[in-house]
């Protein structure tokens, strides 16, 4: 592990958390839990929000390694990941053209489809093409196309802000309209019913490997924001309650995704499990929650392994991957 | 493995706080704190204003000189020389002739609507406030499992019809109400004042119907266009309990604050503060008692009223040149907020993303009423941000309702039903660090 940098070196680890997105404070809790990990595990972590403090801090005094735990768009549209490389500074986690792909859930899931992978039917719409061409009559044909019930999300976004299940036809517009308070895009779903799924994957250097599925069942059955966040108000069971067979096909649906997408060191893959045992993939996430309440954390519990370690490992390849 | 909640306290908490969740809206403001943002959500005084060094001499003074005392545990009551300056401070809002025995010093007027709660309130028992009304408040008669019935208010505060028909509907339905939570001065959320001619009006009606009054002016002493109107607590002594704070005329970061209340029920008072927080702190009273002792505090008002009228007069300018068309506001005489009824069919708490996306923070409307209305309003505080801040910020906020309108357009009216799931007001209001 770390001790194969060398004696004596000493790893220093920049955990950036925070920044401008709604996911501000689901990141700086990411963030604090990363920080206490990476330190648990022996390396020297200090924790930095994405501001104009940053860039002069690279410069000044650069990390060994950057583990990026900003969600939302500074952390996932592969923009800091871009500024990252021109700073010349590692960081762990995929690259920014990879992350950039993931971020936006039509362009995942084109590239899901095209790898066949199985991922709901859906269309993307932006705000602008429902004025142009009357709400109505566009609401209409997305229920005809692919019936209801539906899911309404942001095309990127994360922690189901914006998101809404919608089963009946009146509830479209307001969904509609709450769903473009976040994101001038919107995703609108084929909603299946089904047992909700979320498998972690990591690359601790043979290859990625996924953890045990998180099986996540919301106390009022919508896990939006609240029910992520708010201890109690969701049940997760890991591993998931699945059968062998079905454990392994939704564990290699899950890496079929992330090799697809061309992420690298971690990733979770967000899956809907139907009633036949058959997974899709309902999105995925190259810069997962941290937090107490969040699923890739609750995987590295049930496979008895360490988070502190599981990051040491990833910075210690970041680190690798930077020396010629 | 089975399965795991994350809190395996979950079947131990009491009745109380079930239902206490984490927000989106509270989301939101966690963004709001960046400089990028033009927080108009906050409550902070604008404590720039005061003169740091020497508060800092005085603070230095009070440890080196006094901490033998100012360091050490006080009495639960608070202690005598901060009493006796409490009826100085409260004398120039027109109270005269309080007794310092009938003084008890809070941590922040937050403790003495707490206390207040403690005092008189069961499980079930309502309460009458202003609707809008201060968040804080309804989340210690939440926590005390009262159940808050909001009175509602015109441009002269509230409205005494409206008073009686509450008091008569409570009887009605066979349940007692306590009290009256009321801000008459500069009201929380609202900005409104309630008139000469209404206070005593309120206070007839709540004598006849043996409604306690509970007082809380936070707000009184910074009035921009001459003297606010005299306290209720000025005007009855019996049945008022008048709740004040430094806070907003000097600092909120030493939480001092204050109830005067009739004598019978003060003991009981200091028995519940000795129980609750033991006695309020000793250096943060000394801090306050030195302040009203050796500094010109009383200039330092006039600075604050100076430097808020400034505030709201760009704030209201701003309104009145940037919003769109169907929008309302009040004009506060005084305080630190303007309440904005949107245009027809806007939701502030829906809306809320596309201004923190636009960098500009509000409180929605919901964040002050315990019953999930106000999706209509917002309020917007003027304390903080400087005048161009301000206009900024406004200008922001114009640009998001223009968008959020022309997203209703598309959608049509019945694209609104955005309800609070779970939870209570103070889900929908930022925490008391937002500035």
């Amino acid at each position: 592990m770390i001790s194969s940098m060398g004696a004596g070196d000493e790893v220093r680890v920049m955990v950036l958390a925070g920044g401008l997105s709604y996911e501000r404070d689901v990141s700086l809790r990411s963030g604090r839990r990363v920080l206490d990990a990476l330190r648990a595990a022996g390396l020297t972590a200090e924790m930095r929000d994405a501001d104009v403090s940053l860039l002069p801090a690279l410069q000044d005094d650069p990390p060994d390694a950057v583990v990026i735990a900003l969600h939302g768009a500074t952390g996932e549209d592969g923009s800091l990941r871009g500024v990252l490389d021109l700073c010349g500074v590692p960081y762990v986690g995929c690259d920014a053209r990879a992350s950039r792909l993931a971020w936006d859930k039509p362009s995942a899931k084109s590239m899901l489809r095209e790898a066949g992978i199985p991922t709901p039917d859906w269309v993307a719409l932006p705000h602008d093409r429902f004025s142009e061409l009357g709400a109505v009559a566009v609401l209409d044909r997305i229920v005809n196309r692919l019936g209801l019930p539906l899911m309404v999300k942001p095309a990127q976004g994360g922690s189901g802000l914006g998101a809404a299940v919608v089963r009946e036809e009146a509830d479209l517009p307001p969904a509609m309209v709450g769903c473009f308070a976040y994101d001038s895009t919107a995703l609108v779903e084929r909603f299946l019913p089904g047992m909700d799924v979320a498998v972690s994957i990591v690359d601790l250097g043979s290859g990625p490997q996924a953890l045990p599925s998180v099986e996540i069942v919301a106390r009022d059955g919508v896990y939006d924001y609240a029910a992520r966040y708010t201890a109690g108000l969701t049940t997760w069971h890991a591993p998931a309650r699945l059968t062998a067979e079905v454990a392994a096909q939704v564990s290699e649906t899950a890496l079929a995704a992330h090799k697809a997408l061309g992420l690298r060191d971690l990733s979770r893959v967000d899956l809907i499990v139907g009633e036949d045992g058959s997974p899709q993939v309902l999105g995925i996430n190259v810069s997962p929650g941290m937090t107490e309440t969040s699923l890739l954390p609750l995987a590295v519990q049930a496979a008895g392994m360490d988070l502190g370690r599981i990051m040491a490992t990833l910075v210690e390849r970041a680190v690798a991957r930077s020396r010629p | 493995m089975t399965g795991t909640t994350q809190d395996d306290y979950t079947d131990r908490y009491a009745r109380r706080v079930r239902g206490m969740s984490t927000s989106e809206i509270r989301a939101l403001f966690a963004v709001a704190s960046r400089p990028e943002v033009v927080s108009l959500a906050g409550g902070s005084p604008y404590i720039s204003a005061l003169p740091l060094d020497a508060v800092g001499e005085m603070l230095g003074r009070l440890a080196a000189e006094q901490g033998a005392s100012s360091l050490q545990y006080g009495i639960g009551q608070g202690t005598i020389d901060l009493r006796e300056r409490i009826c100085e401070v409260m004398a120039l809002s027109g109270i005269h002739g309080a007794s310092p025995d009938d003084v008890v010093v809070t941590v922040g007027g937050q403790q003495a609507i707490d206390l207040l709660a403690r005092l008189f309130l069961d499980p079930g028992d309502v309460v009458l406030a202003e609707g809008p009304s201060y968040v804080g408040a309804l989340g210690v008669f939440q926590a005390a499992q009262a159940q808050v019935k909001h009175v509602a208010m015109d441009d002269e505060g509230l409205i005494p019809a409206a008073l009686e028909e509450a008091i008569a509907a409570v009887e009605r339905s066979g349940r007692r109400a306590k009290f009256l939570y009321t801000i008459p001065t500069f009201q929380n959320p609202a900005g409104v004042t309630l008139s000469e001619e209404r206070r005593e009006q309120v206070l007839d009606i709540c004598e006849r119907a043996g409604l306690l009054v509970v007082e809380d002016d936070p707000y009184g002493m910074l009035s921009f266009e001459g003297d606010a109107p005299l306290p209720l607590r000025a005007r009855r002594r019996e049945g008022v309990f008048y709740v004040s704070t430094f806070s907003k005329t000097f600092a909120p970061g030493l939480r001092v604050g204050w109830i005067l209340a009739p004598h019978a029920v003060r003991e009981k008072l200091v028995m519940m503060s000795e129980a609750n927080v033991l006695c309020p702190s000793a250096f943060a009273q000394g801090a306050v008692t030195q302040y009203l002792s050796t500094m010109p505090w009383r200039e330092q008002i006039k600075t604050y009223r100076e430097v808020y009228r400034d505030r709201r007069d760009a704030l209201l300018t701003a309104l009145r040149d940037l919003m769109p068309a169907g929008t309302t506001w009040t004009r506060p005489g005084g305080g630190l907020f303007v309440w904005v009824t949107l245009p027809e069919g806007l939701d502030s708490k829906a809306m809320m993303p596309r201004a923190i996306a636009a960098r500009v923070a509000y409180v929605p409307g919901t964040g002050f009423y315990a019953d999930g209305t106000g999706t209509g309003n917002m309020r917007l505080n003027f304390s903080y941000a400087s005048p161009e801040r301000i206009r900024e910020g406004i200008r922001r906020l114009a640009g998001v309702m223009e968008q959020e309108l022309a997203m209703r357009a598309v959608f049509g009216a019945s694209a609104s039903a955005h309800h609070r799931r779970r939870g209570a007001a103070a889900a929908d209001a930022p925490g008391p660090d937002l500035a």
